[in-house]
């Protein structure tokens, strides 16, 4: 099938495009030069963006942790349902949506590529399970393997190469995407309960640290040249003062990164950017946060940007979750597993009114605003952790209108909104840089080439937003920037219309992408390693890995180690 | 011959992986590893209550029929009925529940698994106080201290100990099976003793043991894994544990809430709870208190006596407080061997566990409402498919009455008693043995299933049946709007 989308305002920040009125051809789910216009079927986008489709980088979707949240909140399902229609699957949920419902959501929001962080290995196959029955959007996930007890040993023992190998094998056979580092050595500490409160604490009977195995796995990661850098939840995470140790956590790899590409991620900075003592002396760390940022090339951040609004607060962070558990007294799910990792629930409502999560929304938008280069910080919510994804437009509204950020300021907790630097903070973006914080940017973070940029040869997924560049200020207007991100014009995925003015036209699976990593030699298990297979998980070697009949769509991307 | 080595076993919770099976000539003729329900599963499961054609109703009586008949009139069933139902799901692949779930959203049907009856309040109060779990491997490597309370896994779940608590050997915990060893010796001498004295002395009973069971057990207070178990009567478990307390049956919630009160060094002021001497319960507490990782598991016998959710809301608030003293987990102990796939994948795709409603086109969910039972209960449906279960068998006299009153239709391997009161009926492949798939253990994690023979020749997997009956149903459906409009 052939598409031409005629006379858009096209932002392609990849390739250098920014806001030029062109038409975009598309043929066989791809972006070509030009296609027969008496034959193509024409979209119309005259007075429209044109981007490409939507990258989310960090958002809770699928797996394990994310269903026992649905489980666990009838309440959050209620009031926020979605009837069966002659096209769509029908759903529920507010800040845990159905799998269906959530390939919907972000569809009618143009986004069509979704990344899942944190899965267990031995989990795996429900994520995968759960990622197949999520349409629309075409998806990964990364594997949980900064509290791995192979990894431990390894990296203990000081066999990179080995630890490398072993890493190849895991990614494969878990169909996962990128390293995904949480608390590290905290959460093998929370296995009896306990934590770790420093880059150099020791974790308890491993005798290694934190420092180390992040510095490990970066190694690790360049040695098998994964598309994405490690993906790390800072220690500390959620605590006052704790913006230390995230500038410590970016500052540990620094040497590790060459050629002025990134070396870490550092997800959803928002939570690693506390600065005072306690709660009551909570302020924001920003500002030093992204003096470092803005002074160093090998780091990206993605927001956690804080949504006033109910959520369900989830990570692979077990003692943050009890911690907050403790903090609210709301109900709690921990879930730990074996040998590999831990995770936790807790529902949340962040309020306007409180000083701690005022301070907290204004420390996304500050890193948002005070890191110059938009390549280098993401627009996220966390999706559930800080808010519900179908929040986006919101942001990007704040983002580029201060008018926006100062109708919200003055309803938030007064003592916060004194202390917060939005005030003194003019900077409004355009469509070009919302255009790479929200899709080429992550797309090049990731590595993930077809994606995130309309150059000939990328994938047809495409968004088309209601809104005209030329006579809406969102400045002024920022009302109705949000409504034309809240409800795309169009969105076109893999070359076929499946969205038109928020509504879903047709129903189309996307595919999950994971990585063949290839070493040297194929990675043996040798009956060693089958022995300590048995000896450290309760399932055998055999049924550990994720077989491709689990994905509906595969979509296997080569990658060549160097080990 | 051939081995297949790494086979799930598709009966309990436990699904341990690592069975091995001898096949000849296509059948399985020896199973390595497995436990006695395995065994006899895989070697019996040919029984002569297998039937392989299709059979429908026909002026009373069930005749044999060809597939595409039985799957024709299974179709206008479900799409003629305003309510049906659609039940059973957990004994059979996650990948048939998911076609279940989009069969029963095509038919506005409410469709329930049978946690209804056995785990349903322990999902209501997960979903009031939340749940502190992890996975049996992290119980294997850590936990000293292991409590069942109201289940019996030595005959329920046979190597649920061996493999996953007491007896395994962990990272950081050794076996217990040693000193269980010892104990069973000891366990041999008294009872020679005993018999010795009644030889001797020609009396029923020797009136020593009531005696013994009121002292402090030295055990409680022995090093490395602790093993208690909690039950209305000496259960098979019960002999091989450190420590028993005898619960007055329907008194587990007093018993409960005492430990909360303990383990927040509350004093209590009876002597006596639930039967058990206060004195007792506060080393117990004592010892819950000063291990490194403990888990709680439960039973129906917490679920389903007197109390019911509120026994496990008190149980899940029992070990909430224990982790702000120590780590403290607890998990039920789940029956049929993917009834936690059920809850999972309904989960997904519709926010709901179990008991819900498609009726207005989106999920609804409210137990006691939409819960099948009490649907029958107050006749409102009018049609039934039960897949992989028997409920004529278990459920209350009335709802069953409404059950067969009107057209059912059943999939599963065996001629059930309620396939026998149905009006379609289709013969499927054993999950686990004649199909593949995926089922999930008591502890969430995905294992998958194998297929290790072939069906007999026309059998199908539940999940083909069931993409055949929604193929169906969505033609009929198709044919009556185009004559509407």
């Amino acid at each position: 099938m052939e598409l031409l989308i005629k006379n858009g305002f096209v932002y392609d920040p990849i390739n250098g495009v920014n806001g030029e009125k062109m038409d975009i051809a598309v043929k066989d789910g791809k972006i070509v030069e030009r296609v027969n216009e008496r034959k193509a079927r024409k979209v119309d986008a005259s007075g429209m963006v044109v981007m490409p489709g939507g990258v989310d980088i960090h958002c809770h979707i699928a797996g394990s942790e994310v269903n026992t949240g649905r489980l666990l909140r009838p309440e959050d399902h209620f009031r926020d349902f979605e009837r069966k229609t002659s096209i769509t699957r029908s759903g529920v949920g507010h800040s845990i949506p159905s799998t269906f419902t959530t390939g919907y959501r972000y569809a009618r929001m143009g986004y069509t590529t979704i990344m899942n962080p944190s899965m267990p290995p031995l989990e795996a196959k429900h994520t995968h399970e759960e990622l197949s029955d999520t349409p629309m959007v075409d998806k990964a996930s990364y594997p949980l393997l900064g509290d791995w007890w192979l990894v431990l040993e390894y990296l203990r023992d000081n066999e990179i190469e080995e630890c490398a190998r072993h890493i190849a094998w895991i990614m494969t056979s878990t169909k996962g995407y990128a390293i995904k580092i949480v608390n590290p050595g905290g959460l093998e500490a929370w296995g009896f309960g306990n934590n770790v409160h420093s880059l150099d604490d020791q974790v308890p009977h491993f005798r290694i640290t934190p420092r180390e195995i992040i510095r490990g796995l970066c190694k690790v990661n360049r040695l098998l040249n994964l598309p994405h850098t490690i993906h790390v939840h800072t220690n500390n995470l959620g605590q006052p003062g704790n913006y230390i140790t995230a500038l410590e956590t970016m500052e540990c790899v620094r040497d590790l990164a060459s050629d002025n590409k990134p070396a870490i991620h550092v997800t959803h900075s928002q939570f690693s950017a506390f600065k005072g003592d306690d709660w009551r002396t909570l302020d924001s760390g920003a500002e030093n946060i992204a003096n470092y940022v803005n002074c160093h090339s090998h780091v990206t951040l993605d927001m956690g940007q804080v949504i006033f609004t109910d959520t369900t607060t989830m990570t692979a962070d077990g003692p943050f979750q009890f911690g907050l558990h403790r903090l609210t007294g709301n109900k709690w799910v921990n879930h730990d597993v074996e040998t590999e990792t831990s995770a936790g629930i807790v529902p949340f409502r962040y309020r306007r009114k409180s000083f701690v999560h005022s301070i907290q929304w204004s420390i996304g938008l500050e890193l948002a605003l005070l890191i110059v280069d938009p390549w280098k910080i993401f627009m996220t919510t966390d999706h559930p952790n800080a808010g519900p994804f179908t929040y986006y437009p919101k942001i990007i509204a704040w983002l580029m209108s201060k008018k926006a950020r100062g109708a919200t300021l003055k309803r938030i907790n007064p003592r916060a909104g004194s202390r917060s630097l939005l005030t003194s903070i003019d900077r409004e973006l355009g469509f070009y840089e919302i255009a790479i914080m929200t899709r080429a940017g992550q797309a090049k973070a990731l590595g993930l080439k077809s994606k995130g940029h309309l150059g000939t040869g990328a994938d047809a997924d495409i968004a088309i937003y209601n809104v005209n560049p030329e006579t809406v200020d969102p400045s002024r207007k920022y009302k109705t920037v949000r409504r034309a991100f809240k409800r795309a014009g169009y969105t076109i995925k893999g070359g076929k219309l499946v969205v038109k003015n928020g509504e879903i036209l047709k129903h189309v699976e996307g595919a999950t992408m994971w990585l063949d990593v290839q070493t040297s030699e194929p990675v043996k298990i040798s009956d060693e390693m089958k022995r300590k297979f048995r000896e450290y998980w309760t399932v055998e070697y055999e049924n550990y890995p994720v077989t491709e009949n689990y994905l509906k769509i595969s979509n296997p991307i080569n990658v060549k180690a160097s080990v | 011959m051939p081995v297949v080595k790494a086979v799930t076993c598709p009966v309990c919770g436990c699904l341990c992986d690592d069975i091995e099976l001898r096949v000849e000539n296509g059948k399985i003729v020896k199973v390595k590893n497995g436990c006695a329900m395995c065994e006899s599963k895989f070697l019996g499961y040919n029984s002569e209550h297998r039937f392989l054609k299709p059979l429908v109703r026909k002026n009373g009586k069930l005749v044999k029929a060809s597939l595409s008949e039985a799957t024709k009139r299974a179709a206008e069933i479900l799409a003629e009925a305003n309510y049906p139902v659609l039940y059973g799901w957990s004994s059979t692949n996650c990948e048939a529940i998911r076609v279940g779930l989009e069969l029963a959203e095509e038919v506005g049907g409410v469709i329930d698994n049978t946690s209804t009856v056995c785990h349903g309040p322990s999902i209501l109060s997960i979903q009031d106080v939340g749940i502190s779990s992890c996975t049996l491997g992290q119980i294997r490597h850590r936990a000293d201290l292991v409590i069942y309370w109201g289940s019996n896994p030595w005959s329920a779940h046979p190597r649920h100990i061996e493999r996953y608590t007491a007896f395994s050997e962990g990272r950081f915990e050794k076996s217990a099976w040693r000193g269980y060893l010892t104990k069973i010796k000891a366990s041999i001498v008294k009872k020679k003793i005993e018999s010795a004295i009644r030889r001797v002395f020609f009396k029923q009973k020797p009136s020593l043991l009531p005696l013994l069971r009121r002292k402090p057990p030295p055990a409680i207070w022995k090093e490395g894994r602790k093993l208690i178990v909690i039950d209305v009567r000496r259960t098979r478990s019960a002999e091989i544990a450190d420590y028993f307390i005898q619960v007055e049956p329907n008194k587990d919630y007093e018993l409960l809430q005492t430990f909360r009160a303990l383990i927040q060094n509350q004093e209590i002021e009876i002597d006596e709870v639930a039967g058990v001497p206060v004195e007792y319960l506060e080393e117990v507490a004592d010892v819950m208190i000063r291990c490194n990782f403990g888990i709680l598991f439960f039973g129906l016998g917490l679920t389903m006596s007197k109390g019911k959710l509120r026994n496990i809301d008190a149980a899940l608030s029992l070990t909430r407080d224990l982790n702000m003293r120590t780590k403290f987990v607890i998990m039920p102990m789940r029956g049929h061997f993917n009834v936690t796939g059920a809850n999972t994948v309904f989960t997904w795709q519709t926010g709901y566990p179990y008991a819900v409603d498609f009726s207005l086109g989106y999920p609804q969910y409210n137990p006691g409402e939409t819960s099948v039972v009490d649907i029958l209960l107050r006749k409102e449906s009018d049609a039934a498919l039960i897949v992989a279960s028997d409920p004529v068998a278990n459920f209350p006299r009335i709802a069953v009455e409404h059950l067969v009153k009107n057209p059912l239709i059943v999939i599963d391997p065996h001629m059930n008693a309620t396939a026998q009161m149905a009006d379609v009926v289709f013969p499927s492949a054993f999950v686990g043995i004649e199909a593949s798939g995926t089922a999930y253990r008591m502890d969430h994690v995905p294992l998958p299933l194998k297929k290790v023979v072939e069906p007999p020749r026309g059998v199908l997997p539940d999940e083909e049946i069931l993409r055949r009956i929604l193929s169906e149903v969505r033609k009929i459906r198709k044919r009556k709007q185009a004559e509407a409009s």
